[in-house]
């Protein structure tokens, strides 16, 4: 199966180790990837700051450098979000719309498209806490979250359930937002903060030793918070864990 | 439109500088929403009811004047005397007349989200009418001059010390006395004699109106709406035409959700049914306007007009209960707040749909649906189109849209940062301020970027080939 691989412009910059451990993953499990390598971003910290004028050249690159793909691949939820339900602020030709469709978040793809169901290489023999962020979770309907009353569901959970050796803490508050909000996280960044401490703090009182996340960018934010309160959390993107990283 | 923006983010860094009550509000919030999770959940049906819900009111909502007309007719013929009102002006003129016609120079009133967004208080007040707000929270809020911080709870957002010492220096309670029996018993004992002065009126809001009887329903815990509106001869119930259901039988979608959503109780100690005044006393109804039908024309907004105000939405907020209701600087806080402000003064609200995450937990609790989120989306984009951005983020936006519009521009950023420059970290986190690092460590630069790596271990492969790296 061909994929084309979008690494968001963060993951690109500050984790390349989760953007190897995506490819590596895609590549095992039998995928033939392209890289599009004039990729950038998706276009979100303008459309979502409102400024859709802004966030118009992004957008025409992004659907330039993945049209025609059947499967556009991107290990980070809030950018799935934006391709598929925001991204608006460009002519929607029938191939934009096709790329938008066909933009899928890697544990979703992994999950239903693949529908993977073993990871024999993985083993993770760690107390961790599973933090999804809410476009994972609400937007891509990932999981069930707390306020909806239906069966309970949760992929990210489901993959990693498939990992030899792994063992899930319970924090109190499994499915409150972190508080990274992408351009919230520095124009309102006492609440912000605030969010983060109260989300690394819930984890660690849980015995988490890591955070395993779909979310690179929550985690971003909520390691700096961790680092600067001085807990010993670690943080580690599902991919590398689904890919047989051991810590 | 000349009022300076509200800021959000200071007033909300002023409420987390005080530990204690961020933690308490925070704590108190968390629990009422986690209480209204096991109520939902306890019925098979909740999705449904919500479902229902929203149609009842989407229904109401694109008929509203044929409803409206239809309650006045019914209400009329039960013995109510019906006003409209068109603006807060107009309502506050209204009450104001009644109660002088009546000689009334007291009102006694339940809580009213609508009277507050009318100030109607104040207008009464300088015309020489006492008013005495009755609810438990909004008394404490109204003695100690500030406006509610919820609209279910105002004064949610007070520890049991502060309401000691706004009571010791308001209506003679010991200071150091913080015992909430001892603290609410002072308070209704110093409210009771306004309830039967000779020259009382009371007043109510309302939850719901009903067309096909010409009545309305008010839901309380304290009682006090009742003794407001039985007491006196003169019976005042302000409305918001949002505020209608066609039938009766309608009414029992909304009852089985609204406590539940608010407070996770299965439904309020008290629900009254007003349909007729009492032989040889008054009751007047007054529909309010006040720029809801110019809401119902907006196309991406209208649906707020569904809301019912149980407070859900902000219990389930993180931003909210981290950052007070207060910190809004509105009638309305937290999410539903931050959709429905904007639309009564643009410039001024323009930065509360930036107080949130967009998370979306407001829009699964809200019991009639509201895709609260996704207007708080839309909102950004009104705000940005009309110029109501503050500077530093349009500028902050404009660049980033040019450096990630251009893969050469992008790369030239990304490697600046990669030899150590602070160049990325400005563009990527916008940070204008470098208020990332005042709470938060930045990430470590890696040794390379992923496209490098990507470059270095699989370049030969064939695979990338749609532009290569060349612009």
């Amino acid at each position: 199966m061909k994929v084309a691989l979008f690494i968001p412009c963060y993951v690109d910059a500050f984790y390349p180790e989760v953007g190897i451990a995506t490819l590596e993953l895609l590549e095992r499990l039998g995928c033939e990837v392209d890289y599009p390598l004039n990729q950038t971003c998706c276009g979100q910290p303008m459309a979502n700051s409102g400024c859709h004028d802004d966030a118009r050249a992004t957008e025409a690159l992004f659907a330039k450098n993945f049209e025609g793909y059947s499967y556009i691949v991107t290990p980070s939820g809030s950018c799935c979000h934006q391709v598929r339900d925001h991204m608006t602020a460009i002519e929607q030709t029938p191939q934009v719309r096709a790329v938008r469709a066909n933009t899928y978040e890697l544990v979703e793809f992994l999950h239903d498209v693949l529908d993977v169901q073993e990871f024999p290489w993985a083993a993770f023999p760690h107390k961790v806490g599973l933090h999804i962020g809410c476009s994972t979770l609400r937007a891509l309907r990932e999981a069930k979250c707390s306020e909806v009353s239906e069966p309970a569901f949760n992929k990210p959970r489901a993959l990693l359930e498939r990992v030899a050796g792994i063992e899930f803490v319970k924090p109190q508050r499994p499915d409150e937002c972190c508080g990274f909000g992408g351009t919230f996280s520095v124009f309102e960044e006492p609440v912000s903060a605030r969010m983060g401490q109260d989300k690394v703090k819930d984890h660690s009182d849980a015995g988490a030793e890591y955070i395993v996340t779909p979310d690179m960018s929550c985690a971003m934010h909520q390691q700096g918070c961790a680092r600067r309160l001085g807990l010993p959390l670690k943080f580690i993107h599902i991919a590398q864990v689904l890919n047989g990283a051991r810590e | 439109m000349k009022a300076r923006p509200v800021d959000h983010a200071e007033a909300a860094s002023k409420f987390i500088q005080a530990t204690h009550h961020v933690e308490f509000h925070d704590k108190r919030l968390w629990d009422l929403r986690q209480k209204r999770d096991r109520e939902s959940e306890d019925i098979a049906e909740w999705e449904q009811l919500r479902a229902l819900a929203s149609g009842i009111k989407e229904h109401t909502l694109t008929h509203l004047a044929d409803y409206l007309e239809q309650f006045e007719r019914n209400a009329t013929a039960n013995g109510m005397v019906v006003h409209w009102a068109r603006d807060a002006a107009e309502h506050n003129q209204v009450v104001h007349d009644i109660l002088a016609a009546q000689g009334a120079t007291v009102l006694v009133k339940s809580k009213s989200m609508l009277t507050d967004e009318c100030e109607m208080r104040l207008f009464l007040e300088k015309r020489g009418i006492e008013v005495i707000e009755t609810d438990l929270g909004e008394r404490i809020q109204q003695l100690d001059d500030e406006p509610p911080s919820h609209i279910v709870v105002p004064a949610v957002h007070k520890l049991r010390a502060d309401v000691a010492e706004v009571f010791g220096k308001t209506i003679g309670t010991r200071a150091d006395n913080h015992d909430v029996n001892y603290l609410a018993e002072a308070q209704r004992q110093h409210t009771r004699p306004y309830y039967v002065s000779p020259r009382a009126a009371g007043m109510t809001g309302a939850n719901f109106a009903i067309a096909e009887t010409g009545s309305f329903v008010v839901c309380t815990n304290e009682g006090n709406a009742d003794l407001s509106a039985n007491i006196p001869p003169l019976h005042i119930a302000s409305i918001g035409i949002e505020k209608l259901i066609p039938k009766v039988e309608h009414l029992g979608v909304f009852i089985r959700m609204l406590s539940r959503s608010a407070l996770g109780s299965p439904i309020t100690q008290i629900t009254s049914h007003f349909r007729a005044p009492r032989p040889g006393t008054q009751m007047h109804v007054v529909l309010v306007d006040n720029g809801r039908s110019e809401r119902l024309g907006m196309e991406d907004f209208w649906t707020s007009l569904k809301c019912i105000r149980c407070g859900a939405c902000m219990n389930t907020c993180p931003v909210y209960r981290r950052s007070g209701g207060l910190s809004y600087g509105a009638t309305y806080s937290g999410p539903i707040g931050v959709i429905i402000d904007p639309t009564f003064n643009l410039r001024k609200y323009s930065a509360l749909p930036y107080a949130s995450t967009m998370n979306g937990s407001c829009t699964s609790v809200c019991p009639v649906k509201i895709n609260i989120h996704e207007q708080i989306y839309t909102w950004r984009k009104v705000i940005a189109e009309r110029r109501q951005l503050p500077m530093v983020k349009k500028e902050a936006m404009r660049v980033a849209g040019r450096i990630l519009g251009s893969p050469r521009l992008y790369r030239a950023a990304v490697q600046a940062a990669a030899a150590g420059l602070d160049y990325l970290p400005r563009f990527m986190i916008y940070n204008p301020f470098n208020a990332w690092g005042k709470q938060r460590e930045l990430p470590a630069t890696p040794a390379s970027t992923f496209r490098q790596w990507y470059l270095k271990n699989r370049g030969n492969t064939g695979n990338g080939s749609s532009g290569g790296g060349q612009e």
